[in-house]
């Protein structure tokens, strides 16, 4: 009776310290990580907006002028004008290439791999995958080359068809240059998601479409009514990673167009590249660079909200 | 009955086959227009254009461009900076996601998201403090400057990934090894690290293959020549636009290979990662 007494508050009171002792030690693994997380990414962020808050040249001595850098970014039309670029390639590198992907790898797993067997189906993902691990600087030499004005392979291809009329200076155009960007963008993309999503489909329910065949569905409802459904949530994480990676795009500016011609396909990454470096605003560039932080951190959190409100309501 | 007539290839089945090995030649087109045109001599390519087949193999154009741009220090500089990013950036992800992925330790939700928003952070937001700091303590200009910011950055991914993964991993394994004896990181060393050994090596390529593309951070740090790596190295050239056709192309060409080469690796890992993974 004693010993049954007894016996809970020991076993109370020693699994904490136990548990305690546990979070300790493990914690220690954190240790060099946290270090270099709070050296590299927390305390420049935190120097980050703080520069904004300044006037500085990079050299000088910053001087403090609070929330003026901000006021001025919303009535610079040059900030407004390379935000709605980023829409466009929002649309190019996000939008665009998830609906492609979509039907692209519905088509692959449904109609190809069981009909021509799934080896002619990895061969085709895998070609279309290519230019994904290209690194940009090499696929941006080849399309610069081929968009050339004077002798790429473009323009020659169109005057040796015939179509002599159509051609461009399709990346020195300013009225042109965005849309073949985004062109640019879509061919670098597809392949993203389309990996993801057939991934993603193998891990549905294979009955699901033996019984709507058996119903009589066409292909395009099982694909409306099956397969979007069923991979809800790798098109969200698409969307998202893809829609972030569109708002921070600089390489491929830099390395296309540099922001030209006059602007025109000029983001707000690179408006805060050239503000750092080039014109030495550090201020304003670390003010854009926050905004656009702000962008993807709110894009961020929206989506995993989403993600945690779908999981709940699937369990 | 319905699977055999399901399976039928049908004149459409064909005609999408068909659309889509055109895709698919759309999208290779690039690599075989570099392909053709980095073989030709400059006066060829000025006599017939960029769409003529080469008529022998003109490699002179490839050996100008390596030894112009110093290829072989540019490749060696992306190897070490990648591999060695892949490296620790494993090694840290491994350690964080013991603890947060089997430790359970407190607040490792938060830690997570707080994880999953560093990693989705422009690095425009990081760059100006870091470029000022790194001069200030003289590793501006140094590659080892540009390995420490990027395991930061591949490691915060890498838990983030490894973490979720770590949180199935079978408990019993673990209670066993305790009851033998064993310490945290003996169990973490002898039983984590060899189980987990398929997806810790989809994570290297990974980190590798990202850190080897990496263009806005090198730019910005490794100005000097004898730093820079493969992707910067032909971004700023390409910049310049000093490049004839012909070494445009054996500039592209050269730094295609190693691209290939990766995503054949890269197919093979992640292969026999999910099929590990899905044996588990």
């Amino acid at each position: 009776m004693t010993q049954t007494l007894s016996a809970p508050p020991r076993t109370a009171t020693r699994k904490p310290i136990v548990r305690r002792r546990d979070g300790i030690s493990y914690a220690v693994y954190l240790v060099p990580s946290g270090v270099l997380f709070v050296g590299i990414i927390l305390v420049p962020f935190l120097m980050n907006i703080g520069f904004s808050l300044t006037t500085w040249d990079g050299i000088g001595k910053p001087r403090w002028i609070g929330l003026q850098n901000y006021t001025k970014l919303f009535s610079d039309g040059d900030f407004w004008a390379s935000f709605e670029h980023n829409i466009a390639l929002v649309i190019a590198m996000a939008i665009i290439p998830a609906a492609i992907g979509l039907v692209l790898a519905a088509a692959l797993f449904d109609v190809i791999g069981k009909r021509f067997g799934p080896r002619t189906a990895s061969i085709l993902r895998a070609c279309i995958y290519l230019p994904q691990v290209l690194p940009f600087a090499v696929a941006g030499i080849v399309w610069a080359w081929m968009l050339a004005p004077d002798n790429g392979a473009l323009n020659e291809t169109l005057k040796k068809i015939g179509l002599g009329s159509l051609r461009e200076d399709w990346l020195g155009d300013p009225k042109i240059a965005l849309y073949t960007v985004m062109g640019v963008m879509i061919w670098v993309q597809i392949g993203f998601p389309l990996i993801v999503f057939m991934a993603g489909l193998q891990r549905v329910d294979p009955s699901l479409y033996e019984a709507a065949e058996i119903d009589g569905a066409s292909w395009w409802r099982r694909f409306w009514y099956i397969t979007i459904p069923q991979i809800r949530p790798e098109l969200y994480v698409v969307l998202l990673i893809c829609t972030v990676a569109a708002i921070k795009t600089f390489d491929k500016i830099y390395i296309l167009t540099k922001g030209g011609p006059g602007g025109a396909t000029r983001v707000p990454a690179y408006l805060s590249w050239q503000n750092f470096f080039e014109k030495t605003q550090v201020g304003y560039g670390a003010a854009i660079a926050t905004v656009l932080t702000l962008i993807t951190v709110v894009l961020t959190v929206v989506f995993l909200r989403r993600q945690d409100r779908l999981e709940r309501a699937d369990a | 009955m319905s699977s055999v007539t399901v399976r039928r290839r049908t004149p459409g089945a064909y005609a999408l086959l068909v659309s889509l090995i055109v895709l698919a030649l759309v999208m290779l087109l690039p690599f075989v227009i570099i392909a053709v045109n980095a073989f030709k001599t400059p006066a060829e390519y000025s006599a017939h254009g960029p769409l003529s087949l080469p008529k022998g193999l003109y490699l002179q154009g490839l050996k100008d461009f390596w030894q112009r741009v110093d290829f072989g220090g540019k490749l060696v500089n992306s190897v070490i900076i990648s591999g060695s990013v892949a490296v620790l950036a494993v090694i840290l992800s491994v350690l964080n996601a013991y603890a947060l992925g089997i430790g359970r330790i407190r607040g490792r939700v938060s830690i997570m998201v707080v994880l999953l928003l560093a990693n989705t952070m422009p690095q425009e937001v990081l760059v100006y403090p870091l470029y000022f700091v790194s001069k200030k303590v003289g590793l501006y200009d140094t590659r080892i400057s540009v390995i420490i910011i990027f395991t930061a950055i591949q490691s915060a991914f890498g838990t983030y990934l490894l973490s979720s993964v770590l949180s199935s991993f079978p408990r019993e394994i673990l209670e066993a090894a305790r009851m033998d004896g064993a310490g945290r990181l003996r169990i973490l060393w002898r039983i984590v690290v060899p189980i987990s050994r398929p997806t810790l090596g989809v994570l290297f390529v990974l980190f590798f293959i990202w850190t080897w593309n990496e263009f806005f951070l090198p730019l910005i740090f490794l100005i000097s020549n004898e730093n820079q790596t493969v992707p910067v190295a032909l971004g700023v050239l390409q910049g310049q636009r000093l490049m004839d056709a012909t070494m445009t192309s054996s500039s592209a060409l050269l730094g295609i290979i190693p691209a290939i080469v990766f995503f054949l690796i890269f197919q093979r890992t992640l292969t026999r990662g999910i099929t590990v993974g899905s044996a588990n």
